[in-house]
């Protein structure tokens, strides 16, 4: 074999239609044997599944303030992040993350296509993990393929025992890991495997089978089948979205020719037609096609094509990142650059950026107190003594502070409004909540007549709006004003 | 068990389950079955070979459908539905009134919901049922767990601090109607309390209810009228000392109030004692006087145990524990 001229043989997929040339509406899945690639992207690539790796298998481990880090205790209603707790009534910050992660991920989208797809996205940094599992178990590409084709022998068992052996036993590391979010990791570890609950045994299992089912056994389909980013990329694309795209113009007319041969007097383009970026793409499409759905925008395509262009001795970037404006009109780099401030991604960023702020900026000044009043309704004014007229309330004292507090109850908005029978300052425990029964007392004018009838003395009002105030005894700032309503019997 | 006004609606649930789990079936059988000429679509499009083009119809001149096949595993998804769906059918209850194999019920797993939560917390409950009452008042995690249930089971009658309303009795007093040892107290959450004073307004008639409101008003020490009062007072004696006793100062074992302190269950005034006296308290058969329920069914002996102490820690200092 020429070492100047590799030809690289392809390996052509059974074709879906049968030999009268009719298809089923359920097609059988060719599985698909992704070539290894190496080359800038490939680099990047892996470095984002070793920090998305890092850090989701590296969370639980983290303590802080006597507790785990990151804990999301869904029984006990507190979701703890480092240093934030956030109570059932803080459910806005969920709305505003998932908010912030949707114009994200339209501004990333409309900027440079489908990057999370190719990069951080767990689907594919799995089923990258993987298939470096099983290429190191099974071989690289065409030796995979004759493994998958040989009839059953002790080596072929012996392989795919070890690969899958491995597959779950990650996968049961990425279940416990996952769990351990929602509930103690160390004391869960502890616990396996005879102490677990039923519910931590069930959820362990089920990630662990959906780890190993969706990066073993699915991959790609999930991407080209479940997933609702592939079908929606068109709406988020414009022709100045940053795509996996390949140089027409410059490949074609794609075809084999000798290193040595003149390019420009062969009349060929620079595509030599190896196949090297069909070969290596996991959701097994030929990008010279041209934008599809099926492409997560992994960028394998692109170190592939690279190193046979280098080979060649011909420019870099047959396939690469490009605007389809910019591949249309020819555009540089710098005129690409300049697009990438348009009217869209503008108004994400402005979006994006003054939510971000209002959410840093509630966040910093949360006020760890919260009160709520409820009246008693059942005693709606209630006269102790001759002219004096008692309300009775609930309050819902929640110090959501890790550290405990005591707190001064006063009120006001009826003149000489006292507050009795509750002992102050109320001590709460860190991150508690605590109903105080609380009743407030007034004195009430006596009827000049002296009527023999209680609830004949009283000033002419009916009700009146009031204001109870909570405050933390050691920071006055911890404080909360809320409004109820003051009753006189008639 | 079931509400259903007669057996044909289990019969008919059972017949359209069942049918349509076997439609599905049928559905999923011929589909995976179906074949569609690959030629005409694919030389529509210009793309022989790869299968399946477009479905064939064109809109705006150039609009076009693909039928691309589904993947394989989804028919397989489907069956996996169909076969848990009859395995579920099987196991628990959902073709009409079969009970399933398991025997489960919601209020069956209510039922064991609930007895683990109690075997939860009794280990807590029996130590403080071991314990004598004023023991249980001084403990400051039982006064805790008292103020959680009473604010959850009693404050909507007496009000959230326990200071009573008008009908509604002020716990946090000394005045108690039937007694306030803490036994007592106990007894009257466990059995509630039906108290009745009949009405009294044929046998004194008009004026001489004036004069009994006079004279038990002149009992607690308000403003009345003398001379009605003394009128008042051979009538009293005759028909209210009997329960109210001849001093006026109540008898706890018929509930009968004192009349010579300043606390009213209702108020009073002259127009609220005369409707007592004419018309009566019937406590608990009457609507506007609803009875204190009997708990004994409701709440643990644990938790009226705790409850009875908290009551009698309010307006007892309990001593301290040793």
């Amino acid at each position: 074999m020429s070492s100047t001229n590799r030809i690289i043989p392809i390996e052509p997929a059974p074709p879906a239609a049968d030999a009268g040339g009719d298809v089923g509406l359920f097609e059988i899945r060719q599985k698909i044997y992704p070539r290894a690639v190496s080359g800038r992207f490939a680099q990047w690539r892996w470095a984002l599944v070793i920090a998305t790796q890092v850090i989701f298998y590296g969370g639980p481990w983290l303590a802080w303030n006597d507790r785990q880090a990151i804990l999301l205790d869904i029984a006990a209603r507190k979701f703890y992040i480092f240093g934030l707790v956030f109570w059932p009534q803080d459910v806005i910050y969920l709305t505003v993350l998932l908010i912030l992660s949707a114009l994200t991920l339209f501004l990333v989208t409309a900027v440079a296509g489908r990057v999370w797809c190719g990069f951080a996205c767990p689907q594919t940094v799995y089923t990258e993990i993987f298939l470096w599992i099983e290429r190191r178990i099974e071989g690289d590409r065409p030796a995979r393929m004759r493994l998958d084709r040989a009839p059953m022998s002790a080596e072929k068992i012996g392989k795919k025992a070890a690969k899958h052996g491995a597959w779950i036993a990650l996968s049961l590391w990425t279940g416990i890991t996952f769990v351990g979010y929602f509930t103690p990791f160390r004391p869960l570890l502890a616990a396996i495997p005879g102490a677990l609950s039923g519910s931590e045994t069930f959820w362990i299992l089920f990630y662990g089978f959906a780890t190993y089912g969706n990066a073993g056994w699915m991959r790609e389909q999930v991407c080209k089948y479940m997933c609702p980013y592939a079908r929606f990329q068109s709406v988020m694309f414009d022709r100045d979205t940053l795509v996996i795209t390949y140089d027409g113009a410059r490949g074609e007319p794609r075809g084999p020719r000798s290193r040595k041969a003149d390019v420009a007097a062969s009349g060929l383009g620079h595509c030599v037609d190896c196949g090297i970026c069909v070969q290596v793409c996991p959701t097994g499409i030929d990008i010279r096609k041209g934008l599809q759905y099926e492409c997560i925008g992994c960028t394998a395509c692109i170190d592939g094509c690279n190193q046979v262009m280098d080979k060649m001795g011909y420019p870099r970037g047959l396939i690469r990142y490009a605007t389809q404006a910019a591949l249309a009109k020819g555009y540089g780099a710098k005129t690409v650059l300049q697009r990438m401030f348009r009217v869209r991604t503008i108004v994400y960023l402005v979006l994006l950026g003054g939510i971000t702020t209002a959410a840093a900026v509630s966040l910093a000044l949360k006020n760890p107190l919260k009160v709520d009043v409820i009246r008693d309704r059942g005693v709606l004014a209630r006269e102790t003594a001759p002219g004096i007229v008692e309300n009775v309330y609930r309050l819902q004292i929640m110090n959501t502070d890790e550290r405990p507090h005591q707190f001064t109850i006063s009120a006001s908005g009826v003149p000489g409004l006292k507050v009795v029978g509750v002992e102050v300052p109320v001590a709460l425990a860190g991150a508690t909540a605590r109903l105080v029964p609380l009743r407030l007392q007034v004195a009430v004018d006596a009827d000049a007549a002296g009527a023999t009838k209680p609830g004949d003395r009283r000033s002419g009002r009916a009700s009146d709006k009031i204001e109870i105030t909570v405050q933390a005894v050691d920071d006055p700032n911890i404080v909360r004003r809320e409004q109820s309503s003051f009753l006189f019997p008639l | 068990m079931s509400d259903f006004t007669s057996g044909f609606w289990s019969w008919f649930i059972i017949v359209v389950t069942l049918g349509s789990i076997a439609y599905c079936a049928w559905l999923l059988l011929v589909t995976s079955q179906a074949k569609v000429k690959a030629e005409a679509a694919a030389a529509a499009t210009g793309q022989a070979g790869k299968g399946v083009g477009t479905t064939g119809h064109v809109w705006d001149g150039d609009l076009a459908e693909y039928n691309n096949p589904l993947p394989r595993w989804w028919m397989w998804l489907f069956w996996i539905t169909i076969v848990f769906s009859l395995i579920y059918l099987v196991l628990y209850p959902g073709l009409g009134t079969v009970p399933g194999v398991l025997g489960w019920t919601s209020t069956g797993a209510y039922a064991r919901d609930r007895a683990d939560a109690e075997a939860k917390v009794k280990p807590l409950y029996d130590k403080y049922l071991a314990m004598d009452l004023k023991q249980v008042a001084a403990d400051p995690a039982a006064r805790g767990m008292g103020e959680r249930l009473f604010l959850n089971n009693c404050a909507q009658c007496h009000g959230s601090d326990a200071g009573g309303s008008r009908g509604f009795p002020n716990l946090r007093d000394k005045d108690w109607l039937y007694g306030g040892e803490p036994e007592v107290i106990r007894d009257s959450i466990t059995n509630g309390r039906m108290g009745v004073m009949p009405p009294l307004g044929a046998a004194l008639g008009d004026e001489g209810v004036k004069d009994v409101v006079a004279y038990v008003r002149s009992l607690s020490g308000l403003p009345h009228d003398g001379l009605k009062a003394q009128l008042g007072k051979p009538m009293f004696m005759q028909n209210c000392a009997a329960c109210h006793g001849p001093e006026g100062k109540g008898t706890q074992a018929l509930g009968a109030p004192n009349l010579t302190d300043a606390i009213w269950l209702y108020d009073s005034s002259d127009a609220t004692i005369a409707e007592g006296i004419n018309k009566g308290r019937h406590i608990g058969m009457d609507p506007a006087h609803p009875p204190m329920p009997a708990h004994k069914d409701m709440l643990a002996p644990g938790k009226i145990q705790v409850l009875a102490a908290y009551v009698w820690g309010l307006s007892n200092e309990p001593a301290p524990k040793k």
